[in-house]
């Protein structure tokens, strides 16, 4: 399949970027980024600067890839990364745009490639639970409800993608703060320190420069792990929860 | 105190002021509803205008209206701050962040709600320049006299029967309704997503009745001026 | 050079307990003056350097990710072993440690393999009070499901993200110490040299991935944690970005790789599927616990398979070979990996593949459907349950145990496996091998450990299912906070060093010197396609199957193409700029040295055990042959430019009586 790329070029952070054309033969079984392999083989063999982007297990886990394809975080498949994208979503003769995540917390590094460090930042703030190496009780000394922990796990299969971010008009990364404040508070272990890492995670959040949620949406439509913007709500409960009743 | 502060400025502590004035203001809008419907009322006007009376006279009812301006702006301002930090934060340079767009990920109305707003405090604005100032500060309405009420009163009924006369009023009133409905449409649901009232049991009839606000408030309201118009 | 393993005395189960009660501790106060460098943020780098630092040292960790939750262990999938025997199966430390030492068919330190057997338990209690979301059952109680090669069920799991799970409990016991100020973490910063001073590992040299900057880093010790070198065969399970950059930069500094050879193919991989493929996507182990794995019974229905003619479902039962459940009837489906791999190998090879490049054999879960279908109905109350009832009721079973599996293979394959059978081939998935490590995880240099997949210790010529994540952790938080104390006790008196040093400055301009001369290459070809080549030739004679003149060929053409490469490679960009091609070709000249040093060691192995199959060396039936009276050893590698030179560490085993492993 022949199919033409519209690429987001930027050299550097200050650059201003554009979009560059590129025309690129494809076979339905590759995956996107093999695609994208492709294009930048091309491009070495003309002595060309390949396309930066990131990407590292291609297994759809490591969170590592990011791209936004026709408008798109991660492309048109639903609850799909761009590598685990296959070229069969495509037809012959597409246009494709490919753009970078866009999100003022996450600056531009080159081309496609991101500083998703504030996503860091935020689990550096409280998304842990705080038990040192040793001191753990049995594993079996806490029973914990099947639905609770399925529902723990849900939001616990967040891959630090950014996605969620990249697809809010505003900008906002509640979805993936709350994955994890879901994750962990819905376990009895994480609950401890629950109201604490609440806050502590979303001044931390409104730190980085994200921007706030206006309950689009769009977030949980276009999370590769499909992630619910129920948790969003949680945190929003835990939060001023959290608020009124600590005594700081 | 310091917390207080901590929450209102936090993004969480922000939207949660948007979503308690919003309710409270469809609150309002409900209240406010029932009692205009009273201009459809065939008596000459006067339950409307004894009801307008009531309104602007009963001390309670004055202090509680002085909330209300309070919230309006309240919810106005704190929605544009949060629509201007969000468009700094997006990252995008343009209204759509991507170059592209093939699909609409989230609805039209969550996305536009500071455009919607907006227009909604326009046309208040037109809306209590033409009746709410004209009858508590001017004495360009005609009087009239009912039994029961020692001295005449105001016909803001009359005032609101001529105004509706007029098509281009009509029009404002319909499109600003119009943008109520949409604001709703998002609004309602959004207000209880905010203060993290959601669960799989009561979370779709909370939309339900989102839904059902967002269309049967501005129909209701939109029949008077329509029906004004028509009589 | 003799190698001291440094086993404790003592019966084996009281080694540990013994070594730990007595060996010399470190003041927390003389902690605080301690500094500790982590190379490589996977779950045993991860972990490490969160126990290290709730310890009190000073921590630096490096990742060359953009952040240290990207590690490969985060797409590990099956499981996490340990000998709790909560299901009352008979499972012990012992038959763990048995169980793993037989799996790694006799090549492994007893020592070790027990430690780890030891402190597994410990593993799952930490897991689980980080908030790690194991299966449970109804009850609240943890699940186990059971893996290849044996007889317990003891494999804890997190659906089939285990291994992220794991990862991320690290990452954010790592996040925390973070955030304590006892970590300094340095994402984007990729380790290109070790610093030696005084014959002691006493820090690193970094080149900055962002703006290229060469930076060194100071410390009193240096731990390893970098992960396995899978990708030297260019198609592997292993993430694009998994090197053995790290770990050769330490070997060049005088360390030794230990049996390079031991790769594992791991037997359910989702097969290739044309020339642009960049890499290979297993299907968990745990998919063997209910998918019968078979080829057809004849060749003509494999060539009607091939060209396209047949599907799977167009063959009889009774023209299906299930070869695993014909050939090992005790274990079936279930054989550890090696056996599976090679089963499938020979099938393929004569002729019964069933995919366009014959090339793949069937993983059927229709059985496994029907069953579940039938108990799902009884535990229902449905009498008399028709097909279309059973087969949806069995799906939905299935679904639930593997369907994040089952999603990922119909993405990228586009065929549903839960009509049509799924189609799987062998690939390259960990690598037993590594850096030499003694009892106490320190490499032949002192002050350079080695934790995690990047050493040899623990899993012998073969690993089993759900020990690598298992060794991960135990590494990092149950034995390298121990036994670096043995190291660090004799260090309290030593001041901090700084990066002033001559050894350091004279590193950084070898470092420098070497990524010029990459960057300034000016030829034709791409970083890629030298990969891609040396993979081929990798695959070819150091595959699953090797023999000594294809071994010498190997060896011949991989000298022959890292001559090509440092003369005609490509590469775009400059070196004081983000530039990905630029990071590939210091690691792709790495690899260039590395799977020489796999060929000599498979060569010089004249035997087939676990993962390292020479045909040479075989019984009539196609099993392994041992050759224990020569080759119980250890095979340690010092590099060399012209010929790297053998050390040997003997292997005793005191506890287990070596035999031919049988799964019949």
């Amino acid at each position: 399949m022949k199919l033409k790329l519209n690429v987001w070029r930027q050299s550097n952070n200050s650059d201003k970027g554009g979009f560059v054309s590129y025309n690129v033969e494809a076979d339905e079984h590759m995956s996107f980024l093999e695609m994208m392999d492709v294009l930048n083989e091309k491009l070495i063999s003309e002595k060309k600067d390949p396309v930066a982007f990131e990407h590292d297990c291609r297994e759809g886990i490591c969170g590592t890839c990011n791209m936004v394809i026709n408008g798109r975080p991660h492309g048109p498949q639903k609850g799909t990364t761009v590598c685990q994208l296959h070229m069969r979503q495509f037809k012959d003769g597409d246009t494709i745009a490919i753009e970078p995540w866009r999100v003022d917390a996450f600056p531009i590094i080159k081309d496609l490639v991101v500083d998703r460090s504030s996503l860091d930042h935020i689990i550096q703030a409280g998304g842990y639970i705080s038990v040192n190496t040793g001191q753990a009780p049995d594993g079996n000394a806490i029973p914990i409800d099947k639905e609770e922990a399925s529902a723990a796990f849900d939001a616990a299969t967040c891959i630090g993608c950014g996605a969620c971010a990249a697809a809010c008009p505003n900008g906002s990364a509640m979805l993936f703060t709350s994955a994890k404040v879901a994750h962990l508070g819905k376990l009895p272990q994480g609950k401890v320190e629950h109201k604490k890492r609440v806050q502590k995670m979303v001044a931390q959040m409104d730190k980085e420069g994200f921007g706030f949620c206006s309950n689009v949406g769009a977030c949980e439509v276009e999370c590769p792990k499909e992630i619910s913007t129920e948790n969003i709500a949680m945190l929003n409960r835990s939060y001023l929860g959290s608020m009124m009743s600590t005594n700081d | 105190m310091k917390w207080i502060i901590n929450l209102l400025t936090s993004s969480i502590g922000q939207k949660l002021v948007m979503s308690l004035t919003g309710l409270f203001l469809i609150s309002f809008v409900i209240v406010h509803l029932i009692g205009n419907l009273q201009l459809l009322v065939d008596d000459g006007g006067y339950a409307f205008n004894t009801y307008a009376y009531f309104m602007t006279n009963n001390p309670l009812i004055k202090t509680i209206s002085l909330g209300l301006y309070f919230f309006i702006l309240l919810h106005a301002v704190q929605g544009l701050l949060i629509y201007f930090t969000n468009k700094k934060k997006s990252g995008g340079k343009s209204a759509s962040k991507y170059a592209v767009r093939t699909y609409e990920n989230g609805s039209w109305a969550s996305k536009n709600m500071a455009l919607l707003g907006t227009l909604i405090l326009f046309f208040l604005c037109v809306h209590m320049g033409d009746f709410w100032y004209k009858m508590k500060f001017t004495d360009d309405l005609a009087m009239v006299t009912y039994d029961g009420y020692d001295q005449p009163i105001k016909d803001l009924y009359t005032r609101v029967s001529v105004a509706f006369q007029e098509l281009w009023i009509v029009a404002v009133y319909l499109v600003g309704l119009f943008a109520l409905a949409f604001h709703l449409m998002h609004g309602f649901s959004s207000a209880f997503q905010t203060l993290g009232l959601r669960h799989k049991k009561y979370t779709p009839l909370i939309n339900g009745i989102g839904i059902t606000l967002s269309v049967i408030i501005p129909l209701a309201y939109a029949v008077i001026p329509i029906w004004s118009y028509f009589k | 050079m003799s190698l001291n393993s440094n086993v404790p005395n003592g019966p084996l189960a009281e080694k540990w307990t013994n070594y730990k009660s007595k060996m010399n501790l470190v003041a927390p106060n003389n902690k605080r003056r301690l500094e500790v460098i982590v190379v490589g943020t996977g779950l045993a780098g991860a972990s490490a350097a969160a126990t290290l630092g709730e310890l009190g040292y000073n921590v630096k960790a490096f990742t060359f990710h953009d952040s240290p939750r990207r590690a490969h262990s985060i797409a590990a999938q099956g499981g996490i072993n340990a000998a709790k025997n909560y299901q009352n199966d008979g499972d012990s430390i012992w038959r763990l440690f048995y169980d793993t030492i037989k799996g790694g068919d006799y090549r492994s330190r007893e020592s070790n393999v027990h430690r780890l057997a030891e402190v597994s338990a410990d593993i799952i209690d930490q897991c689980v009070a980080q908030g790690v979301p194991f299966a449970r059952e109804y009850g609240g109680l943890l699940h186990n499901r059971s893996f290849g090669g044996v007889q317990v069920s003891r494999t804890f799991y997190a659906r089939g993200q285990t291994g992220q799970q794991l990862l991320i409990g690290a990452y954010q016991a790592l996040s925390r110490q973070i955030s304590n100020g006892n970590v300094e973490m340095y994402n984007r910063h990729e380790m290109l040299d070790v610093v030696k001073i005084d014959g002691k590992a006493r820090g690193i040299v970094t080149r900055n991935l962002l703006n290229g900057k060469i930076e060194s880093h100071a410390a009193h010790c240096v731990i390893l944690a970098t992960g396995g070198y899978g990708n030297v065969f260019y198609l592997s399970t292993n993430a694009m970005g998994s090197n053995v950059t790290a770990a050769w930069r330490a070997v060049k500094r005088g360390a030794l790789m230990a049996n390079p050879c031991y790769t594992q193919i791991h037997p359910t991989c989702i097969p290739v599927s044309g020339e642009y493929q960049s890499k290979l996507t297993l299907m968990s182990e745990s998919l063997r616990n209910d998918g019968r794995v078979w080829v057809p019974k004849t060749i003509a229905d494999a060539e009607a398979i091939q060209r396209g003619e047949k599907t799977g479902l167009d063959i009889a039962e009774e023209d299906r070979d299930y070869y695993l459940e014909r050939r090992y009837p005790a274990f079936g489906n279930l054989v550890p990996r090696d056996v599976a791999s090679r089963a499938a190998k020979v099938a393929c090879d004569e002729g019964k593949g069933v995919s366009k490049t014959g090339l793949a054999v069937f993983l059927d879960f229709a059985s496994a459907i029907q069953r579940y279908g039938k108990s799902a109905a009884i535990s229902q109350g449905i009498s008399d349950p028709d097909a279309g009832t059973i087969t949806k009721l069995g799906e939905k079973v299935v679904e639930e145990k593997y369907g994040n599996l089952f999603e990922m293979y119909e993405k990228i394959t586009g065929e549903n496996p839960y009509k049509n059978p799924m189609k799987i081939y062998p690939a390259v998935h960990y690598t037993m091998g590594g850096l030499w490590v003694d009892y106490n995880l320190q490499t032949n240099i002192p002050g350079l450990f080695a934790l995690g997949e990047a050493n040899f210790s623990d899993h012998g010529a073969n690993r089993l299912g759900a020990s690598a994540l298992m060794q991960g952790l135990a590494d990092g938080y149950f034995v390298i906070p121990y036994t670096l104390g043995t190291f660090l006790s004799n260090e309290i008196r030593t001041p901090k060093f700084t990066t002033d040093a001559p050894e350091f400055k004279a590193a950084e301009s070898k470092v420098k010197e070497n990524v010029l001369r990459l960057a300034n290459s000016q030829g034709n070809q791409s970083v890629e396609s030298f990969h891609r080549r040396l993979g081929k030739i990798m695959w070819e004679y150091c595959g699953m199957s090797r023999n000594a003149e294809g071994l010498k060929k190997g060896r011949q053409m991989i000298r022959e193409l890292r001559e090509e490469f440092y003369r005609d490679v490509y590469v775009p960009g400059s070196d004081t700029e983000y530039n990905p091609e630029l990071e590939k070709a210091g690691r792709v000249a790495d690899f260039l040295e590395m799977g020489e040093v796999m060929m000599l060691d498979a060569l010089n192995r004249n035997e087939s055990c676990g993962g390292h199959f020479r045909e040479e060396y075989q019984s009539t039936e196609g099993e392994a042959q041992r050759n224990d009276a020569d080759y119980t050893y250890v095979a340690a590698w010092e590099w060399d430019d012209n010929e790297p030179i053998l050390h040997k560490e003997e292997l005793n085993f005191e506890n287990v009586e070596l035999k031919t492993r049988s799964y019949k």
